[in-house]
This record gives structure tokens, sequence and C-alpha cells, in this order.
């Protein structure tokens, strides 16, 4: 299966990037891990990258890692669609002090306007 | 963390507990701080056991008893504050407001077999009586936008929307001038 991770440096995007690079391994998916811009988030583009280098290396998966650029939701969206994934995963949301999931801008815009099915991370 | 914005007016200054009632359904209710005892702990616990699954809201209360008490544990904290609704040694519905930063936000339940019964105005309000007198400034909740009920409640006690772009709306509440 062709798989499109989106990652913009939340805490959920990472914990998403590790889960679905584990099951990159188990389950033989091709994966492509696209780094996307979250005006949320300080973590740099370049601290992101290093991190997707040491997830993939730490299992010794490969992938196509790249950037997009502009509007995250709509360039993942864009992006899925055109190159023909199967699937989009992105991180399930982060949770309040009292324990509510909130969902994440991006995965909210994605979630409602892709055709390409949508898998979110918890 | 995000800046929300506050309304500058102070909110009605609601009466803090304890303080009793009767509710529509001619029961007597009892609304009482969380006390810290082990059986307040486990009819708590109780009240969620039995929550209907379709009243959650983003994702709590949890399911299962052990997901039920790490909820718990870390609500209940010394640095929350906690307010039950009491049907004898029954719960009937608890709030809750939990430290973030500056402010503190704020869940409300209420069990399945005591709702419509005017029970959640008359807890929330014990609540913010209870976050007055105990030095609370500023409150937020997020409140799923289909959920009219809610949206109303939160309305009639002086929340105001302060974020109307995400699934959820967020609102919020002042109950103190700013500490300057």
């Amino acid at each position: 299966m062709k798989v499109l991770l989106g990652i913009g440096g939340s805490d959920d995007s990472i914990r998403a990037l590790e889960k679905t690079v584990e099951r990159t391994a188990d389950a033989d998916d091709d994966l492509t891990i696209a780094i996307v811009e979250n005006p949320s988030v300080e973590r740099s583009r370049d601290d992101i990258e290093s991190k997707v280098t040491d997830v993939l290396d730490d299992l010794g998966i490969e992938a196509d890692v790249l950037h997009l650029e502009g509007d995250a939701g709509s360039e993942l969206v864009d992006f899925a669609e055109n190159e023909g994934f199967d699937q989009i995963v992105l991180g399930g949301g982060e949770t309040s002090p009292m324990g509510k999931i909130q969902i994440g801008s991006i995965a909210e815009f994605v979630l409602l306007n892709s055709h390409v099915t949508v898998t979110l991370v918890r | 963390m995000s800046t929300r914005s506050y309304s500058d007016a102070v909110a009605d200054p609601y009466e803090a507990p304890p303080l009793s009632f009767t509710d529509k359904e001619e029961r007597t209710i009892a609304v009482r701080a969380y006390d810290g005892s082990d059986e307040e702990m486990e009819a708590l616990v109780e009240m969620y056991d039995s929550f209907d699954p379709a009243d959650r809201a983003q994702g709590i209360p949890p399911g299962r008893e052990d997901r039920i008490r790490d909820w718990l544990d870390n609500i209940l904290g010394d640095d929350c504050l906690n307010v039950v609704a009491w049907d004898g040694d029954e719960v009937a519905g608890h709030a809750t407001l939990v430290p973030d930063g500056d402010a503190y936000e704020l869940a409300i339940f209420v069990h399945q077999s005591y709702q419509r019964s005017g029970i959640g105005t008359r807890l929330i309000k014990a609540l913010l009586g209870h976050g007055r007198v105990s030095g609370v400034e500023k409150v937020w909740l997020t409140v799923e936008r289909w959920n009219r009920a809610a949206v109303n409640l939160y309305q009639n006690v002086g929340f105001e929307t302060s974020d109307a772009e995400s699934f959820e709306l967020e609102m919020t509440i002042r109950l103190a001038e700013p500490d300057e």
C-alpha cells in the first residue's frame, strides 16, 4: 500500500511518525514522508527532518522524505490525490489538561477534504 | 499554549458549595466539594463506569475501569477543584476545574439517570462559586458544537465563545479581576 505520512512537528505528529514507521516494517508498505508547515509548532523543519531520519534509521526502513510548502492540509490532500496514494496518515490530536482529545487544524482539513483514506494515529 | 480571549467583565458571583436543592424529579441533591476520601473516589468510579458512551465528550470519560481510574487520578489531584452532586451516597454529577497555566479547564458530567432535571446548571454554578472563592481568575472549556444543550448551559451561566474555528467551540469566562 502507498502511504503518505504528513508531519508538521507537533508531538502527536512525532508519535504518528514512530508508529507509522513501525507499521511500515510489519506491513511492507511503500512509505513517503511529507514534512509540512504547522504554524502552531516551533520545531524547525531541519529538526523534524533529522527526527525523521533517526526513526527510519533505527528501524532500518527506507522512505522518500520530501517537503511540501504552503498550506499543509490542502497541499497534503492535493499531493496524495495526484500521486496515487492509498492512505494519508496524520497525528490524531493532542490532549488538553483535562484529557480531552483535540484534533489539530491540519487533520481537520484533511479529514473533511481528502478523497483518499485518512488514518489518525492515537 | 494558545492565547485565549476572556471577557473584561467578571461573571455573576455564584454561591459556593456546600448547598442543596430539590431537582425536577423531586430528589434532594446535595452539592459538595470533593473531599479526597476513598469512599467519594469509589462513588465517582461507579458513576463513570456506568456512564453512557454516547455522552462522551472528546474522549472523556474514557471507557474501562482502569482508564477511568487513571483519568480520575489526573483530575482529582490537589491542584484541581472538584464538585460533586449527590443523591444520597450515589453520584448524580461531577464537575471539575483542572489547572492550565494561569487559567483552569472546565468539564462537567451528569449521569444519564439524572439528566434534564436541572442538576447541570446548579452543579456548574456551584463549581464556578467554588472556583471564585478559591482564587480562580479565568476558566475555559471546549464543547462539540452540535451539543446544543451543553452550549446553552455554558452560555446561560456566562461563558462566551472565544474560538469558533475548530470542530469544537472554545468558550471562556472570567471569575475575578486580573491579579495585578
